[in-house]
């Protein structure tokens, strides 16, 4: 095991983090702030409760998941495809370090760096509306797993990706429509029945509920499913990741 | 001697189809300087690559002190350094940090002691805290090297080191490259000059169109490659040679007004003055001479014709 390189790689993007802090906290503090001045006071004061929830403090799982998986993505995405653009990854390459290796250190500061942005959200959330954890360890369970699992498929799209409107593309286009769509705002069953089959294929529905069922004890679906597809997920990812760096896929000639 | 680096029929066919190494047998000694020399190409880079594990060889195998390459890649290559051949660098880091990065990726433990020798061995101490793009292209091949160096490997490989480099540069790193062999590094660098590798290496292999037309000892590549011509142009055309100079053994051309004398450049003494004499002497009058010097391509076109 190359301890030494995994802490380098890690420690290299945390710094990177470190350097542009404004700029990662700033925006999704931003926006999560005034997605709670316009839905939790604006909105929501004339909404009426969902599953006994104000819907000010019902939409802080969702938001977390939408902040979460984009940052993860973009985060992970960038982190191994800036190396491979302007060349730099032929070091990574050719130093003794496994494919684990290589994604434990970069899959790890983007996974840990979303981590640290989703709680600052869940904080901020906390000043506009009350908030009330019932299962917190589950909580921190699903938010870690969702960070590893969006940060091992931006790594995915990271390598994939020839050019940066590549990069850009798979977030802008299925990312943040199927978090819209996988209820963020709303629950599956207030959506025509035709609807609420359709949803049901949105992966992130499972991730979702599950993490809104470890806020307050109510759900789309069971946790145990939730569970289920975010590490049958994750498992996937795990794959097509090993593929790539068995076969060299865009990294080796 | 023996081997640290074997490779045995490596052959690379790239996605395109492209053929750019085959059958490329080659023994790097333990504690030479072997300049890979070949047109631009030729395949060094690939040939480098393969062994370094940023290309995937098509067939072959290659060993790094035994260990097969493949199947032991932590052991082979944390006793590789390589210096590519772009500037690939980061933009922000700075000079000690991406020092310091490379020896961690390399599995080695921090070493702030080893990272400053090897600054000052490349007279980058003072820019230790620059950020990279802030320096100058000689001093980032600087860094870059030093970036292959800081784990401490026992072979180097330097993919055209000297290019884009100045004068003073290219003399501290042939320096360095020396005192590196004393500590028993072994260098295999790449070029397309014939006279760096004359300067520098122990062993020139030949390479061109995927193919390593030879490996031999320096000395012994410049006796048979290094050939220079001396063309004496007469006034009035000779019908034969006269004897007095057989032992030049000049050549007569068909219409009697040009001889030319084939010689060594790495043999010191030509006997240049006493041919010219001679020929005067013989009562042959002197139009006018001029040397040429057989060119790389000239001795790659040889190369290749050889070849059966
Ligand atoms: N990724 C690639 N795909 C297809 N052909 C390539 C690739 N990389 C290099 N080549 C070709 O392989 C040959 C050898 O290239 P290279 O090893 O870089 O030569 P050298 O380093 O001797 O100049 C060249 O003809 C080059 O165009
Ligand atoms: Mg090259």
């Amino acid at each position: 095991m190359n301890i030494y390189a995994i802490r380098v790689i890690y420690k290299y993007e945390m710094l990177r983090f470190r350097n542009t802090l404004m700029q990662s906290f700033a925006s999704p503090v931003i926006s999560t702030a005034l997605y709670f001045v316009v839905f939790g006071s604006a909105i929501g004061s004339r909404m009426q409760e969902i599953d006994g929830v104000s819907y000010g403090t019902f939409i802080v799982p969702g938001l977390m998941m939408l902040t979460l998986l984009t940052q993860s993505i973009a985060n992970a995405s960038f982190a191994i495809f800036f190396p491979k653009f302007t060349g730099t990854i032929y070091e990574v390459m050719s130093a003794p370090i496994s494919f684990f290796e290589i994604l434990t250190g970069y899959v790890g500061a983007a996974a840990t760096k979303s981590m640290i942005i989703g709680l600052v959200i869940l904080a901020t959330a906390g000043f506009f509306v009350p908030l009330n954890i019932a299962h917190p360890v589950w909580m921190m369970g699903f938010l870690i797993l969702t960070c590893v699992s969006f940060s091992l498929f931006g790594f995915i799209i990271g390598l994939w990706a020839t050019n940066f409107e590549k990069l850009q593309l798979i977030p802008m286009l299925v990312i943040t429509p199927l978090v819209f769509l996988g209820g963020s705002f709303y629950t599956i069953d207030m959506l025509p029945p035709a609807w609420q089959t359709v949803t049901l294929f949105n992966p992130v529905v499972y991730l979702i509920s599950g993490f809104r069922w470890s806020f307050f004890e109510v759900s789309d679906v069971s946790v145990g499913l939730s569970l289920f597809m975010i590490l049958t997920f994750l498992t996937a990812c795990l794959i097509v990741v090993w593929w790539m760096f068995k076969t060299g896929y865009r990294l080796k000639k | 001697m023996q081997a640290i680096v074997s490779i045995s029929n490596l052959s690379k066919t790239y996605a395109s189809g492209f053929q750019a190494l085959k059958e490329v047998s080659l023994d790097i000694q333990q504690g030479e300087i072997l300049a890979l020399l070949g047109p631009n190409g030729a395949g060094k880079t690939t040939l480098i690559s393969a062994i370094c594990g940023l290309v995937n060889p098509s067939s072959g195998s290659v060993s790094v002190a035994g260990h097969d390459i493949v199947t032991d890649y932590r052991v082979t290559r944390s006793l590789i350094g390589l210096v590519p051949q772009e500037l690939t660098l980061g933009s922000f880091d700075t000079v000690w940090e991406t020092l310091n990065f490379s020896r961690g990726l390399f599995g080695k433990k921090p070493n702030p002691a080893l990272i400053e020798h090897v600054l000052r061995e490349l007279s980058l101490w003072d820019k230790k805290d620059s950020e990279l793009m802030t320096l100058s292209g000689g001093m980032k091949r600087r860094v870059l090297i030093g970036k292959a160096l800081v784990h401490e490997p026992r072979v180097l490989f330097l993919d055209e080191p000297t290019a884009g480099v100045d004068v003073e540069l290219r003399k501290d790193m042939w320096e360095l490259v020396r005192r590196l062999r004393e500590s028993d590094v072994t260098i295999v660098l790449t070029t397309h000059y014939i006279e760096e590798a004359e300067e520098i290496a122990d062993r020139v292999g030949v390479i061109n169109n995927g193919e390593l037309l030879l490996v031999e000892d320096k000395q012994a590549l410049m006796h048979k490659l290094g050939k220079k011509q001396l063309l004496v142009e007469l006034k009035e055309s000779a019908s034969h040679i006269p004897d007095v100079l057989a032992e030049w053994a000049l050549e007569l051309s068909a219409d009697g007004k040009q001889l030319t004398y084939t010689y060594d450049s790495s043999n010191p003494h030509t006997g240049i003055a006493s041919l010219l004499r001679t020929i005067s002497d013989a009562g042959l009058l002197l139009k006018d001479i001029q040397t040429s010097q057989s060119s790389l391509e000239d001795i790659f076109v040889n190369l290749v014709m050889e070849k059966p």
